[in-house]
């Protein structure tokens, strides 16, 4: 399951992402990490199983975590199928169809939003 | 030699019996017959593009109110809207940016929300005058209300475009979309074997007057585009049409991340078949139209090719950048450029639209020059420090303070043995320093990835990259790491406070 953990700027300077992967032994695979001095925010996939022990290790420290269930939403309204998404989504979500319109595998999505950046018409997001 | 004219077509058109295609329809008509057998068969042949034309914007006459009021600022819907010129009448740009909401709402919005027929918020304001006695207005109108509402596009429908690619280690946001650092992606826009100048080049039947489907009705071309320029195949076009009439299906407004707000415009142009040449230049196919990769990681008017690259590698979904397949990314709709030469067909094949001869031709020989500057613009050579004192790795943080004392520079940048730039040490490393014990030498306290300048940078170029890095000085370097001066966010404060 995908999951997000923010790390906010009391805790910023701590290694706690890491002192809770040694303590549960969790392998996290982060997809994507922002960090600045005031921040933090990692997109990670983690097994099921594994879910509670990490979130309550982390959540312990001082960081905020969310299960992430959505993957990207299309709206077809807003959608003009340019395929500005297809380029910088890392998993290959989007591709065009026979037709020139927007295809999307959506079981790839590790749901890191970058392409919510990239529509020039607001089309996608991770709401539910 | 197959020759018709224009009045033959339209004769057809109205006895409804022309033979309209789509551009990309008439690549295997030629394929199949060649030139001189389509010219005969096909009359008219339809283009269709649908991408961002930033350069749009719609003439507005909002009528006199009571007591009548000469506008001189005019927002709608917090965005400002060029009122210039007489009473009541303003120009609303498609890039220009709300005062309150920034990137997320601009005149772009404005014009979609004026096709959708949603409420628009007016307020004016005026200096009065003995005619115009009003100082200041606030209503609330739609596009009923107004008694023009004109689309005037000073540049759409590039003949080709530019290829976007990024080769710095970052990502940066532009109106070509987002650019992944180390060419981690591209984009490209324009619809290749649709596009209405590639279908036309030598602009035989394109120039003014020429109707043209814009925004879902009719439109016209009023003449070139800005930064026309046919020479090197980049002919753009003047558009006008009737926003009353234009449907959001055709006209929506966008937004380029940490860029800005753009229009999508739909528009077509019908290209009737009066030669075997126009059935021939009507054939061009995706793999014809030939662009160049730019990289737009470097900030500056002379961007460096990086590759030559035709549509139809562009739209295969990657191209090879040195040596790596790179993904490609759309940012106009070809499905749409697709609906439009369709829709065009349909209403040339229904007798509903008929072809023009131009008035005027395009000009056939013009290029778009860079811009004249008078006034020399400062590099970082110009006022950077030459005088710059530097320290060894493995001095102490003690010599470093003692250093930052002397010579009452708070950064230091640091070299290590060969003489070349191996970090930057500040005032506050060093306090830090005393503050925890354990380092000891600069090596252990001195900023490893440290920003650097060029002495040949323009200033606009450090004081971008000091701002968006949050720094306050940058060790100017020559090409092997040497430290030849340092810039600081105070010597540009300065340069910036002479100028006034």
């Amino acid at each position: 399951m995908m999951i997000k953990i923010n790390i906010s700027s009391n805790v910023i300077g701590e290694p706690i992402l890491a002192e809770s992967i040694i303590e549960t032994r969790t392998a996290l695979n982060i997809s994507q990490a922002h960090f600045d001095s005031t921040y933090g925010e990692i997109i990670a996939e983690v097994e099921t199983d594994d879910f509670k022990a990490i979130r309550q290790a982390l959540e312990s420290k001082g960081a905020k975590v969310t299960v992430l269930d959505h993957p990207i939403v299309r709206d077809e309204e807003d959608c003009v199928e340019c395929g500005a998404c297809i380029s910088v989504c890392p998993s290959h979500v989007f591709s065009f169809d026979d037709e020139w319109g927007i295809a999307q595998d959506i079981e790839k999505c590790i749901q890191c939003g970058t392409c919510i950046k990239m529509c020039p018409h607001r089309a996608l997001s991770l709401e539910k | 030699m197959v020759e018709k004219s224009i009045e033959e077509i339209n004769r057809k058109i109205n006895e409804g019996n022309v033979n309209v295609v789509t551009a990309e329809e008439m690549v295997g008509i030629v394929g199949e017959v060649g030139a001189k057998e389509a010219a005969k068969e096909v009359d008219v042949v339809t283009t269709g593009t649908f991408g961002a034309m930033c350069s749009s914007g719609v003439w507005l006459n909002f009528g006199h109110p009571e007591p009548p009021m000469k506008m001189n600022k005019v927002f709608l819907n917090g965005v400002e809207a060029y009122s210039g010129v007489a009473a009541v009448d303003a120009f609303i740009g498609a890039g220009q940016l709300s005062e309150t909401e920034g990137f997320d709402y601009g005149g772009a919005h404005v014009i979609e929300d004026l096709i959708r027929g949603k409420s628009i918020d007016l307020h004016a304001t005026s200096y009065g005058t003995d005619c115009y006695p009003r100082k200041t207005l606030d209503t609330t109108l739609n596009i009923y209300d107004l008694n023009q509402a004109i689309m005037i596009n000073p540049r759409n429908g590039y003949q080709k475009y530019n290829v976007a690619t990024n080769g710095i280690n970052r990502t940066i946001y532009t109106y070509m979309g987002s650019l992944l650092p180390n060419y981690g992606n591209v984009t490209y826009s324009g619809a290749g074997v649709l596009s209405p100048l590639s279908n036309d080049p030598d602009y035989q039947t394109i120039g003014v007057g020429t109707p043209i489907f814009l925004g879902g009705t009719k439109g016209h071309i009023i003449g070139e585009g800005t930064q026309h320029s046919p020479e090197t195949n980049f002919g753009t076009l003047m558009l006008r049409g009737d926003l009353k009439d234009m449907s959001a299906d055709y006209i929506r407004a966008a937004n380029f991340h940490e860029y800005g707000t753009s229009l999508y415009v739909g528009m077509g142009v019908p290209i009737p078949i009066l030669n075997e040449q126009l059935a021939q230049s009507t054939a061009v196919t995706d793999k014809d139209v030939v662009t160049n990769v730019l990289d737009y990681g470097v900030p500056s008017r002379d961007r460096p090719v990086i590759r030559k690259v035709n549509y139809e590698e562009l739209r295969s979904g990657s191209i090879e950048i040195n040596g790596k397949d790179t993904p490609t990314s759309s940012m106009s709709s070809f499905k749409k450029s697709r609906e439009i030469a369709e829709e065009l067909k349909k209403w040339v094949s229904a007798g509903e639209f008929f072809v023009n001869s131009p008035s005027q031709r395009l000009p056939a020989k013009a290029t778009c020059k860079p811009m004249r500057q008078t006034t020399r613009n400062p590099l970082v050579q110009d006022i950077m420090a030459r005088d710059v004192v530097i320290i060894d790795e493995n001095a102490t943080f003690h010599e470093a303070a003692k250093m930052i004392m002397e010579n009452t520079f708070s950064h230091l940048p640091v070299v290590s043995d060969d003489g070349k730039l191996a970090g930057i040490v500040t005032a506050w490393d060093i306090s830090k320093a005393v503050a925890e014990t354990g380092c000891n030498y600069v090596k252990d306290i001195m900023t490893k990835r440290v920003l650097t300048s060029n002495a040949t940078d323009p200033i606009d170029i450090a004081a971008r990259n000091l701002d968006m890095k949050e720094v306050s000085a940058m060790p100017v370097i020559d090409n092997d790491r040497y430290v030849i001066g340092i810039i600081t966010s105070n010597d540009i404060s300065k340069l910036f406070a002479r100028r006034r």
